[in-house]
Formats: structure tokens, sequence, C-alpha cells
């Protein structure tokens, strides 16, 4: 009764083809946006902020990262955590040898440094596929810590090879506190967002789309393979790297290479499954389950306990994170590929419908 | 409908209950790890410094009348996880979190701006950033007793002394097998500058995360032949060394270990392999100390105890977790002695009571902790406080001591301190303070 579109007509091309057609979608996103910008940082209290809605942000990013390539181009990776630790490794250089750099300008490097390496990463797609493409990403991610551990120019020659995050300030404006640390975040969160839904819609998201459904009928209407599938890899690589300079920036502050270890990789892909493989939408749904699942596990363990008297192992609390993980990605995989977001559209589906579905 | 009501009301009864008990407490938050590669460490650690604090409420009723609280918060070891626990727990009880031990090199390091901003200490008791020891640039970060700078120092002086003076280091070789973390990465430029100044060569060898496969270095050592191997593991990473080492036939009594591969959870698991193997040390393992005692009387003989296997009663790890209990609420003790006793104290507060912390011979005769950890004492400068290293050997069943109290090389790390901390001062933009004004 509520979402139905009836009355709403379109009258030009353009009206047709923006990005949320329905007048529903654009209030509610309007609304969301502002609840994000505005209300949050209000109410937010700083655990909230510094440690959940950040977190669960800046891991978005890095979802819809691998997101495009996996998703919409078809090409499996595993290395999504090395591209992030270079856009990490590379700002903080940015920052440090180039002086007076502003800091989105030492993000966008540290992106594109990392887009570099996952052009070259990116190569051997040109020649295989599937699960053995997987495994020449998965080279990737563990000669990308092997260098950022060995080389100590990454580290400024830190001891311990751990690199820490500089002040960051926009404008003269400090950005010190978790609201400041949030609303920068989102704001490059927000601006990629829309960019990543944007380029999908555009010619270079079809030809995507196409190699990813069958690249041989792909190449065979002229979309050229090389540059396609180079392309999906270069801005997949940015994504992350740009996930991973907010990540040592606005979450951790501190950051060694073992923070970007498989393990990181692995949570990201199961974002992606999770949430939805060749969706934004999906990537956003997946990282907020992966990221507050398990928070949320161990907080609610804690109510348990007091509720019922019951003394729940902290063994018990993580491993059976580890258990529901595990069965839930089987579960998506059998019974939903295309994760929670294609749930949320068929709900939308149905609510065009209801109260009277025929 | 009636049991929704009822769990209701029992979730806002809980709510007033909490409020109203929630006031002469001091909350120590409990971030440890229980699960993963290296949950014996963070159990062991975990459950001492909780049986502790377990031990001063049954006996003393807490410390003068402040019942000591704290909430789990599982880490698993990894940086993210180590950031979640710390806001989650640093505003819980009456003043927030007292003081945080992250157990973590990586999750020290990421706190250090973090609590400093929030001005909660951390005290991260042999491991975490050695130059913090610096008190002037890093206020509110502990490495107390002693650091991984000071260990490498005594690491090398005690193989020195094993050849026979350290004038015969001069062409032997030391493989220095490490965790590539931030934590085995540490030592490396202490280890480098000993090497120029004594003549030896240093073999870095480094084991990746979380350090089950090792072949490849233990093939390189049987190749190199080094004289002495440092082993700078944690958690699985040390029984699969030793039983490496077994396997190329390398002497288990050449290698020594750091205190991070030296307890009982290392050892057992490699079977005879471990016999012979040698290991640095900050606290003595054993029941026997009147403290040890004394939790086994009120903790553990009511059945409130952490361990489920009571023979990890006075392991080393437990006996480390009990050290760090006692650091804590001594330095608790101190700073309600300044700021008012029997009142919960701030975090601010806490700083200055660790760094005036004080403990003695006569002061741990009376904890009953004689030779359970060395003495120590705190300052604005030297956020150490000790540096003093022991050595012991497995000898199958358990681990004896086997050195006295070793002092460290004092000017070389204190050398490389004060340039690391100065060159993090500059990069930060921090003011040193002062240390001849004693401000809160």
């Amino acid at each position: 009764m509520l979402y139905r579109e009836a009355g709403q007509f379109k009258s030009t091309y353009a009206q047709d083809q923006q990005i949320f057609p329905i007048l529903q979608d654009r209030v509610a996103v309007a609304a969301l946006l502002v609840v994000a910008f505005i209300v949050v940082p209000i109410v937010g209290d700083q655990y909230w902020l510094a440690a959940l809605i950040t977190p669960f942000l800046i891991l978005s990013l890095a979802a819809l990262g691998l997101n495009i390539l996996t998703g919409y181009a078809g090409q499996l990776s595993l290395g999504a955590a090395a591209f992030m630790a270079i856009g990490a490794f590379m700002t903080y250089n940015a920052v440090l040898r180039i002086p007076g750099i502003p800091i989105l300008a030492a993000f966008a490097i540290g992106g594109l440094c990392a887009a570099a390496v996952g052009i070259v990463f990116g190569l051997p797609s040109l020649r295989i596929k599937g699960l053995y493409l997987a495994v020449a990403t998965l080279a990737c991610q563990f000669f990308v810590l092997w260098a950022l551990n060995r080389v100590g120019w990454f580290s400024n020659y830190s001891s311990s090879g751990v690199i820490t995050a500089q002040q960051m300030s926009i404008l003269g404006y400090p950005i010190a506190t978790p609201a400041a640390k949030y609303l920068l975040t989102l704001s490059v969160v927000a601006v990629l967002a829309l960019a990543a839904k944007n380029l999908m819609r555009s010619a270079t998201g079809r030809a995507f789309m196409a190699v990813r459904d069958m690249d041989v009928a792909a190449s065979v209407i002229g979309i050229p393979m090389m540059k396609t599938k180079l392309l999906a890899f270069a801005i997949s690589s940015f994504y992350c790297g740009v996930a991973g300079a907010l990540y040592a920036y606005c979450y951790l502050g501190t950051v060694e290479p073992e923070a970007f270890t498989l393990d990181l990789s692995f949570r990201v892909l199961f974002m992606i499954i999770i949430g939805g493989v060749g969706s934004i939408l999906g990537s956003f749904l997946g990282a907020a389950f992966i990221t507050l699942f398990p928070i949320l596990l161990s907080v609610g363990s804690k109510w348990i306990e007091t509720l019922l008297g019951i003394e729940m192992s902290h063994a018990v609390v993580s491993n059976t994170e580890a258990i529901i993980f595990g069965s839930l990605i089987i579960l998506f995989l059998i019974v939903e590929p295309l994760g929670l977001a294609r749930m949320w559209q068929v709900v939308k589906e149905k609510l065009r419908l209801w109260p009277f579905p025929h | 409908m009636n049991r929704k009501l009822a769990a209701a009301a029992a979730i806002l009864g809980f709510a007033i209950n909490g409020a109203a008990i929630a006031q002469n407490e001091q909350f120590v938050p409990a971030n440890f790890y229980w699960v993963g590669p290296y949950a014996p460490g963070g159990s062991g650690f975990g459950g001492g410094i909780i049986d502790y604090m377990q031990m001063l409420n049954e006996r003393d009723g807490g410390i003068n009348g402040v019942k000591l609280t704290w909430e789990k918060c599982e880490t698993e070891y990894n940086n993210a996880r180590g950031v979640e626990c710390y806001e989650r727990s640093k505003k819980k009880g009456p003043t927030g979190a007292t003081v945080v031990h992250p157990l973590s090199t990586g999750i020290t390091y990421s706190l250090i701006e973090k609590a400093t901003a929030d001005k909660i200490p951390l005290i991260s008791m042999g491991y975490g950033r050695t130059s913090a020891a610096d008190g002037r640039v890093f206020p509110y970060v502990f490495p107390l007793i002693t650091t991984y700078w000071s260990q490498a120092t005594v690491l090398i002086k005690f193989i020195g002394q094993k050849a026979g003076g350290m004038d015969k280091l001069k062409g032997k070789k030391i493989a220095f097998v490490y965790h590539d973390s931030a934590y085995g990465k540490e030592p490396i430029p202490v280890l480098t500058d000993m090497a120029k100044q004594y003549g030896y060569e240093l073999i870095p060898l480094a084991v990746p995360h979380p350090g089950n496969e090792q072949q490849a270095q233990w093939l390189q050592i049987r190749q190199a032949k080094p004289d002495n191997v440092i082993l700078w593991g944690w958690g699985v990473m040390n029984p699969t060394a030793l039983k490496a080492a077994a396997k190329i036939g390398y002497p288990r009594d050449k290698i020594i270990g750091a205190w991070w591969s030296g307890a009982e959870e290392d050892v057992l698991p490699a079977g005879s392999a471990a016999k012979g193997y040698i290991s640095a040390g900050f606290n003595a393992p054993g029941s026997e100390f009147p403290v040890m005692k004394d939790i086994k009387k009120f903790v553990y003989d009511k059945g409130k105890g952490e361990f489920e296997d009571k023979s990890r009663f006075g392991s080393i790890y437990h006996t480390r977790g009990v050290v760090a209990g006692i650091v804590t609420t001594e330095a608790i003790r101190l700073a309600q002695a300044k700021f008012g006793k029997g009142k919960p104290i701030t975090g601010e507060q806490m700083r200055w009571g660790i760094e005036h912390l004080n403990i003695d011979e006569k002061r741990l005769k009376e904890l009953g902790a004689s030779g359970l950890m060395p003495t120590l004492k705190v300052s604005c400068m030297d956020h150490e406080g000790s540096g003093l290293v022991k050595f012991q050997q497995w000898d199958g069943a358990k681990w004896k001591v086997i050195t006295d109290w070793m002092e460290p090389d004092r000017k070389l790390v204190r050398e490389k301190v004060e340039a690391d901390a100065s060159q993090y001062a500059k990069e930060k933009g921090i003011q040193p303070r002062d240390c001849s004004k004693d401000a809160l």
C-alpha cells in the first residue's frame, strides 16, 4: 500500500533512467542520508561511532570494491585485504613524504597505488579463470604482505613494521574525534558508493556484466577483453585501497601488515556472498552482518548470562560465531546465492502488490 | 504476553539493581582471548589476573572496601576486535576502565593514541612498544617490569656467559627465529646493533602467523649451523619450532626462548622434543608462593577459579597473570592513598598510581610474592621499572630456574628508547613532559 508506484508517470528518458525511479525509494534514500549525516553523529555515543558504525562503513567499501570485481565482472579474487594494505601503507607514505598534502589526496594516492598493483595482478585474468584466478590473487595477498614486512621503506624503517596514522585535518578543521572520523568515512563511502552505482549503469558496467556472464560472447560482440578485465581490477583495487586507508586512519589509527591477513580477505568475500554478489546494497548488508553479528553475539551472551544465570564460556560464544557463519554461508550458497540483497528485492516486489497480490 | 512482561520486568529490575550496586566498585576490563592459536597465553594470563582480583575480593573485601569488578571480552588476539573491546569497556563501571592490559603487541600499538586521549592507562607487561618506557612522551603507556629490548640484551648476555665471556661471541652465528609481526620484529634493531658490537652474525628467520609451518626455516638452520637459536615465538609456533628442531637434530639446549616462548603450554605439546630447552622469564612458576596458596584457599577451594583444568594452576602464564594483578591492584592502592581511600579512582589517578609504583622486597614479602617477580620502581622517566630477566630450563616435567635475576644493558636500551620516543614525539607533534614537575 505504502510502496506502490501507481500514478508515478515518467515522461522523459531522463526520468526513466534515474538511479531510483520510484519516489518512495528516493525519499527513503534521502532520509537515510539525513539520518546518517545528521542524526547519527548527534545521537550515537563514542562506542557506537568508533567501534561499530565506522568499521562497518569501511568494510562496506571494501566489500563494494570486491563486489565490482567478483560480483559484476565475474573475476574471483582473494586479495581484497592485500589491496587494503597497499592503500593504508601508501597513504601513510604519501602524507609522510609529500609535505602539506591534503588528506583526501593522500587517500586517492593510496587508492591509485592499489589500483596499479591490481592491474599487475589482474594480468593473469586474461588467460586463466575461476579457481585458478583465485589462486593467482592469493599470490598477490601473500606477496604484498611479504613486501610490506620486508621492505623497510613502506613503514619508514619502523623497527616493528608498524605505521601510525598521522593527524588529519581538512581545510584546517582537525579530524580527531570519533564523530569527525565517522563523518569523513561516511562522506568518502557515500561518494564512492554513488559512483559505483552509476558506473554499473554505464556502458562500462554493462561490459563488466557481459564479461561475467560469458566472456567469449562478450568478446564476439566487440567488448575489449583486456581493457575491461583490467579496468575491473583497477577500479576494484582502488575501492579496496581507499577502504584500507580509512581502516588505518579513521579506525585503528596504528596498523601493522598483520591487520590485513588472508583472514580479512575471506571476511570481505563472505560479506559479498551473504550480502549479495553483484549488488551495491548487498555489499552494505553483508558488511553489516559480518561486522556486527559477532559483537551482537558476544553482547547478547552477556544478557543471556545475567537474565538466565547461565554462564557461557568465551570459547562457546566464539565457536558459535564460527559455526553460525559457516552454516549461513553454505545456506546462502544453496538457498539464495544472490544473498540478502536479493531477499530485500523479493520483499520489495511483494510490497508493491501488497495487500492485494492478485 | 505474561512471559514477555516478566522478561521486561526482569531486565528493568536488573538495570535498577545494577545501578544501585555499581557505586563502590573499581572496574578493570578483562580483554583477553580464550580461543584461537594464542589461547593458552590469553586464557592463562587472563585467568591469573582475574583469580588474583577475585582473591582480594574474597579475602579483603576488595581494596579498602572497594570491590574489584571486571568483564571479559574476547579479542582473539586481533587488532580490530581488541579496539572494539576497548571501546566497549572504557565507559563501564562508576569511573570507567581503570587500566587496560591489551595482552597483544599489535593491540597495544592500536590503543596507544586512543587510550592517551581517553586518559586510560595501558599496562603492557613484557610486551608492547618498547620506547613507551620513556614516560615523557608516553604518559599513559607502561611497558612494566621489562621490555623486548631489555630482554634481547639479556639473551645475548646469557649466550655470551654460556660461551665463557662476551668476547667469545665474536664469529659466532646466532639464528633469530621470530613471529612475523610487530611482536617478533621489535627486537631486531637491538640484536643487529649488538651484533656489530660483539661481532656475532645474526641470521633472522621470519615465521608467518600463526607459525605451524616451519619446515623451511629449520632447513635453513640446518644449512647455516648456528651456534645458538633465539626463539621469539608465540602460541602454537613454539612447540612447532621445538619439534622441527628435534627433527633436524638441532640440540635443544642451544635454543633460547623469549618469555612468550617459555611456558608449560609451549613445551608440553612438543613432548620429549622440548627437554633441555631454555627460555627467559620475568616471573617464576609455582603454586607454593603464599599468594598462590591464598588464591587456592579463597578462590579455587570455593569453586570460583578461572581454570577448569586444575593442572594449569601455578603455571607460568597463570603466575604471570597474578603478577599483572599485583601490579594493577598495588597501583590502585597507591592512587587511593593519594586521592581518597575507599573510593573508586579514575584512569587519570590510576596513571599517577602506576607512575609512583615502588614494589620492593619488603612489599613483595607482605604480598606473599617474594621470588615470584622482580622488584619494581616506576618513575616518570622510566615506565619500565625493572628490566630484570631470569632464565629457566625445561627438564621434561617442569621449568627449573637456572639463573638469578640478570641485568639488561641499560645504557644501550635507554639510548634506543629515547631516540625512538623522540622520533615518535616529533612525528606526532607531542611536547615531552618535564619530569621534574610532578603533575597529575
